[in-house]
């Protein structure tokens, strides 16, 4: 038995599963994903920015297209870490193709202009 | 004299929407007046994900929320000059602001509606003891200079207060590279959503003290060196011998927001207990013609209902405008046992709508029924399995529930179960 706070949705309902991954406490199917998810293979959603060459002082904000595993999480903020655009920027342009093979791509989500 | 049907400061969330509702209704002479250089507000630096399900079912980013309005305000050519600062209101509605290109400009409208957004308590504001230096900085100016400009402001941080915004913070700038070494907080429970618990201090194993608070800071180079905590009683006072201290370079403090209202409060409009203007069931304060929404009404802590209080107040105003929002009553809306606020203070006008009413309970509590009552006799009755104080409270009731009340007063409270 392992106890979860689901984090899928601002609800936050909290989550019980056992060792045959039976899931209790949840409001939604999505909750019962989430905690199996959460016990065999534990994925993140990332927010962070990247630099942005053209403006002084400037960063544009990015996401995981998709979450990542939670264990790559500062490898893929390496990888953000390294990359730099130029304004104007696009929501939806695309910083980095699968990052690190992980199937995510790193979006823009603020149009800079 | 400049002339304008509708004058909106502040170009938030809850500005944005007041515009476009009050366009969609028929008002077309608006002008939506921002101090900063974009439109969208705090949103801007809101860079995580979390926004947006109520209104698009989909999980967005502040920006990408933003400029989905931001993009209507330009498709519905709808008029806003932004790097204008409004500095003052009068009482007949001429509007003083200033910005680089028009100089000081004066302004008549026929309504205003207030969307000034919030700013963080200070330091001052909770009475910090210890030295004053460098490195004390509320988590959404962190926030700012982070996700806007680039700039981490530590690398050895400890957080005082667990609302969402010290929570969200102390996931930023682990991910960013410093040291969050703890989360402290004043109150026997967190303020912040137990999502943001989860995702942003368990996932990094940053501890989360309760009942706990900033005993003094030292820092006598002129930056943070050191903050000590120590636990708090039931009284909320310091318990002597409990100490932790903490070798740190930033102290961030998320201790609060308070509705930005000074204009407003120049003209002596009624405020209420959330320090925002009291308003009418069209969000109309107690100047006829000034309207208010959003994080400067009372503060919010999910945009979506931004977004929808902002479509009030411009439906408010335009209804103002084309002269249909006659005051045939006033009701006064007050909150009773265990409620801190609820919103609108008083009804007024005709009623042609159902009526939401927002508020917020004084603590955390579980099973409890939800009173409306006028005098003795009770209009409307909600069964509530648990309530806390960070989650705004909506309760929708007929409108023919609320005609021909025994007296001209509601009060709404709590009673256990
Ligand atoms: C740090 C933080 C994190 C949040 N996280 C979430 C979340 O995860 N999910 C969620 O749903 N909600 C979240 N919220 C809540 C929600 O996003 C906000 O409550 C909402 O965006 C507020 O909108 P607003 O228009 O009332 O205020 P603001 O966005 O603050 O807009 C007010 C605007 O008025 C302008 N202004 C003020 N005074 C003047 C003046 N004198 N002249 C001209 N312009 C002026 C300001 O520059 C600003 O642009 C968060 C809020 C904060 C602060
Ligand atoms: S179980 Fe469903 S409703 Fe509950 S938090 Fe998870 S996603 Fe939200």
């Amino acid at each position: 038995m392992k106890e979860l706070t689901c984090i899928v949705c601002p609800r936050g309902c909290r989550l019980t599963i056992d060792d045959e991954l039976n899931v209790t406490g949840n409001s939604c199917p999505r909750g019962a994903q989430y905690a199996k998810d959460e016990l065999t293979n534990p994925k993140r959603m990332i927010t962070s920015f990247v630099r942005v060459k053209n403006r002084e002082n400037t960063v544009v904000s990015v996401k995981t297209s998709t979450s990542i595993p939670k264990g790559m999480i500062f490898d893929v903020m390496n990888e953000i870490d390294k990359v730099r655009v130029s304004a104007p920027t696009k929501i939806g342009d695309i910083a980095i193709k699968n990052v690190l093979n992980t199937g995510a791509d790193i979006i823009i989500t603020k149009n800079i202009k | 004299m400049e002339k304008r049907d509708l004058v909106i400061i502040g170009g938030g969330s809850a500005g944005m929407a007041a515009a476009i509702e009050a366009k969609k209704n028929g008002i077309d002479d608006i002008l939506i007046l921002e101090k900063d250089d974009v439109l969208g507000g705090i949103l801007n630096q809101c860079i995580h994900n979390g926004f947006g399900l109520t209104e698009f079912k989909e999980e967005l980013t502040g920006p990408e929320y933003l400029s989905r309005f931001a993009d209507q305000v330009e498709e519905l050519k709808i008029e806003y000059k932004l790097n204008s600062l409004v500095l003052d209101v009068s009482e007949n509605k001429v509007v003083t602001y200033s910005n680089p290109t028009d100089g000081v400009v004066v302004c008549e409208a026929k309504a205003i509606v207030f969307a000034t957004g919030c700013y963080e308590r200070s330091p001052g504001a909770i009475q910090l003891s210890g030295d004053r230096c460098a490195g004390i900085i509320t988590a959404g100016t962190a926030q700012k200079y982070l996700n806007i400009h680039g700039f981490l402001v530590g690398k050895r941080i400890v957080i005082l207060g667990s609302g969402d915004i010290g929570l969200i913070m102390a996931r930023r700038m682990t991910l960013e590279g410093a040291k969050v070494l703890c989360v402290s907080e004043l109150m026997p429970y967190s303020n912040g959503l137990n999502r943001n618990i989860a995702q942003c201090l368990n996932d990094y194993d940053i501890p989360l003290y309760l009942s706990r608070s900033v005993l003094r800071v030292e820092g006598k180079s002129g930056r943070v060196e050191k903050v000590v905590l120590a636990a708090v009683d039931d009284k909320l006072k310091f318990i002597p011998g409990t100490e932790m201290e903490f070798e740190c370079d930033t102290l961030l403090l998320s201790v609060g927001l308070v509705p930005y209202v000074s204009l407003l409060d120049k003209l002596h409009a009624e405020m209420s207990s959330t320090r925002g203007a009291k308003v009418n069931d069209q969000l109309m304060t107690s100047i006829p013609g000034l309207f208010a929404c959003g994080n400067c009404l009372h503060v919010h802590d999910v945009v979506d209902f931004v977004t929808d209080e902002g479509r009030d107040a411009g439906r408010g105003a335009a209804n103002y405008i084309k002269g249909l929002s006659n005051k045939s009553k006033h009701i006064e809306v007050k909150p009773g046992n265990g409620v801190s606020y609820v919103i609108p203070q008083f009804i007024e006008t005709d009623l042609n709508n159902d009526i939401t009413f927002k508020f917020r309970v004084r603590k955390p509590i579980k099973n409890v029924f939800v009173n409306f009552k006028s005098g003795e006799a009770l209009i409307h009755k909600v069964v509530k399995p648990v309530l806390i104080p960070s989650e705004m409270v909506m309760i929708k009731i007929n409108k023919d529930k609320l005609k021909d009340l025994p007296l001209s007063e509601i009060e709404v409270s709590l009673e256990e179960r």
